[in-house]
């Protein structure tokens, strides 16, 4: 039987007192894949960044659930140390802390202690990878970084911290046919061989091509209006969301 | 071994232990003529330096205090002992230093850092220096590196003479001629001409007895196309009446020469620190400047760079952290005067919990400095409301054959940068701690590593409790 990971229950989530998310309800077990599409503006980044905890996003209702633990209860930090992850569509920039400094201490929050020889070794293996230049561990955290190398120090991350679920937030967005190729290989990675589940939000299709997905979710204005398996993501890729907007 | 790192938890108190106060000698408080009389016998000057000191006290008592720059009515020279000496001769050997100061530097990691990665050390504590020891191999090729009392008599007596107080005369402010007067302790250094000094020297300055002042003066000459670079620590436990430093250094960088002077202090917060800094520069040669103020109660620093020479350099890299109860007005200054000099100057100032930090520099051209270049940069980071951070720019350019430049912003942590750091585990204070240690980093990235994770560490502790 698998394992529940998270359960969200009629999540109701607001920004600036304005409701974005009106009742979302998700389910998912550990070493799932699920994506989550829809067209923009209808609320799917805000379901990631309230489920990360971002102060900016209010949840006046519902329940999350995670491993067991209330999720809405904990920090930001707790909810990291716990497991989840999010990598940003827009990851910050933050002078004068590098790359490698940053992952390191983030590992080291989860009580990871490694040597500085091991963790290089590591780093090394994952960037190569996702075909990132070495000297990128050495830099300022996304300081001057393209918007492929930001999005590939996003999933570097995600190999290095191993979460129980990640949350990508539109990670193929702005990326080159080349750099979707290169990052979805390390979120296979991360999907075969560290068993981790995905929930993969979007609104195009390219960084699915080579994932295996277990369920597709439809968000319209704030709503989960259809749900069903990897098929529908081919179907929306042809016919667009236009037969769910009707649903809203 | 475990290695540092700035997530690591550290304690403030290494820095506030307080030893007891039991120094052999304490002239006692205020200052008149017989007083820096006594200080003058007890070091058995030599004649002009005696009639220098008192000329120094008749410059203090002409001089105003400064009124443009923060309040330092807190400090009554009535109360302020400027001379006490530890109960200890100075000594080349640790095993020889008393347990109590020992105990203190053992703390501090200064012999630690010796071991590891300095040319020498200069520990002093107090009025006096109490430790002083050079590796051979610096000494053999012929580098001077003493405390400014035995300079005075020795070998090099007429080079200390020679310089004593000629950058930085006791004319030039109120506390330029206190420190004349009453100075005691500190350190002479001479690189011989064309001397390469690969690993640092260091001094740290130790105030331990309460309500004491400390006047340590500095005079480093690097000789033509030498290089050095000196490192200066200094710290002081918290007492509840006023501390004074006011140290003074003389750098003399002669034609090609190198000088790199980086200094991380950390007074304790009751501390006045009213330090003058001063390096002329030949022809040709280049200052390096690499400052940390983070203690202190009130400080006015402003490290000033002579360009005396065509072609010479100066670069400031510096970092001020203001935090509750702190006001520091730091800043440089530099004078181009002669043709083709340089000046880069990049600093950051972060304020806390109601610190006041200013930045003022000054940047002067005089007419001969036809075709030189300066840029200053400093950059602000609040991080609360309460807190303030002003930057005060001069500039007073006499040819119109010169680059000038100078830019200031200033900014506060962002929300969304917090939110990104903790997204990855990091607490909301180490998250913090971690985006002002990389504001900081300007600074951080150009000192040796043990020092940098120290500076690193100050900025945790003063970010602990940030929150709310």
């Amino acid at each position: 039987m698998s394992q529940e990971l998270l359960k969200v229950e009629q999540l109701f989530v607001e920004v600036e007192k304005k409701q974005i998310l009106h009742g979302i309800d998700l389910q998912m077990n550990a070493g799932e894949t699920h994506v989550l599409m829809g067209p923009n503006g209808a609320g799917k980044s805000t379901l990631g960044y309230a489920l990360m905890g971002n102060p900016k996003y209010e949840v006046p209702g519902g329940a999350a659930v995670f491993q067991g633990e209330d999720l809405l209860a904990k920090s930001t930090s707790e909810r990291a140390q716990a497991g989840l992850f999010l990598s940003f569509q827009n990851p910050v920039e933050v002078p004068g802390v590098s790359l490698g400094s940053f992952i390191r201490s983030a590992m080291e929050q989860r009580g990871e202690k490694i040597s500085l020889w091991n963790f290089r070794k590591a780093v090394r293996k994952q960037m190569e990878l996702l075909q990132m230049d070495e000297s990128y561990i050495d830099r300022d955290l996304n300081v001057g970084f393209s918007g492929g190398e930001k999005k590939k120090a996003e999933i570097l991350q995600l190999l290095m911290l191993k979460p129980a679920l990640a949350i990508l937030d539109e990670t193929d967005s702005g990326l080159d046919v080349d750099a979707v190729k290169t990052v979805s290989l390390g979120v296979e990675e991360y999907q075969k061989n560290q068993n981790g589940a995905l929930l993969i939000i979007t609104h195009s299709t390219r960084i699915l091509e080579s994932l295996h997905v277990d369920y597709t979710h439809v968000l319209v204005n704030g709503k989960i209006v259809a749900t069903g398996d990897a098929s529908m993501i081919e179907e929306i890729n042809a016919c667009g969301f236009e037969r769910y907007i009707d649903r809203a | 071994m475990e290695e540092k790192t700035y997530v690591e938890d550290i304690n403030r108190s290494i820095y506030d232990i307080k030893d007891e106060s039991k120094d052999s000698y304490r002239i006692r408080e205020g200052l008149t003529e017989e007083i820096v009389e006594k200080i003058s016998e007890e070091k058995h000057d030599p004649e002009w330096m005696r009639a220098f000191r008192l000329k120094s006290l008749k410059i203090y008592k002409e001089l105003q205090v400064p009124d443009w720059g923060p309040d330092i009515s807190g400090l009554n020279m009535e109360n302020i002992v400027t001379y006490v000496r530890p109960n200890t001769k100075m000594s080349a050997k640790w095993s020889d230093v008393p347990e109590d100061i020992k105990n203190t530097f053992e703390r501090l990691g200064i012999p630690q850092a010796e071991r590891e990665s300095l040319a020498g050390v200069g520990a002093q504590y107090d009025s006096e220096l109490v430790y002083h020891n050079v590796r051979k191999e610096v000494a053999d090729q012929g580098v001077v590196y003493t405390d400014m009392e035995s300079a005075l008599t020795g070998e090099y007596a007429d080079m200390v003479k020679e310089h004593f107080m000629k950058l930085v005369p006791p004319t030039d402010h109120k506390f330029a001629a206190l420190h004349g007067a009453v100075w005691s302790g500190g350190s002479f250094v001479y690189v011989p001409r064309g001397v390469e000094v690969t690993i640092p020297l260091q001094s740290y300055f130790r105030l331990n007895a309460p309500g004491a002042g400390q006047f340590e003066h500095t005079l480093i000459i690097v000789d033509e196309g030498a290089s050095l670079h000196f490192i200066e620590g200094c710290s002081a436990p918290k007492y509840n009446v006023a501390n004074l430093h006011a140290g003074c250094v003389e750098l003399f960088v002669k034609k090609n020469a190198r000088l790199r002077y980086s200094t991380i202090e950390n007074w304790s917060k009751n501390m006045y620190n009213l330090n003058t800094k001063r390096a002329a520069v030949a022809e040709g040669g280049v200052v390096e400047w690499v400052s940390g103020s983070f203690g202190s109660h009130v400080s006015y620093l402003y490290p000033m760079s002579v360009l005396n020479g065509r072609g010479a350099r100066c670069e400031f890299t510096g970092v001020t952290f203001a935090g509750a109860g702190q006001n520091l007005d730091t800043g440089m200054k530099v004078v181009h005067n002669a043709p083709d000099t340089l000046s880069v100057v990049n600093t950051r100032s972060i304020s806390k919990s109601g610190g006041v930090s200013t930045f003022r520099s000054s940047v002067v051209v005089t007419p001969k400095a036809r075709g030189s270049k300066s840029a200053v940069s400093c950059q602000s980071l609040m991080v609360d409301s309460e807190s303030r951070s002003d930057t005060i720019p001069a500039m007073d350019i006499r040819t119109d054959d010169a680059d000038i430049g100078h830019e200031a912003t200033i900014g506060r942590i962002s929300d969304d940068a917090v939110f990104y750091l903790m997204s990855r585990g990091l607490s909301e204070e180490d998250a913090r701690a971690m985006i002002v240690s990389g504001f900081a980093e300007n600074v951080s990235k150009e000192l040796p590593l043990e020092y940098a994770v120290e500076m690193n560490n100050l900025i945790r502790l003063e970010m602990k409790g940030s929150i709310g």
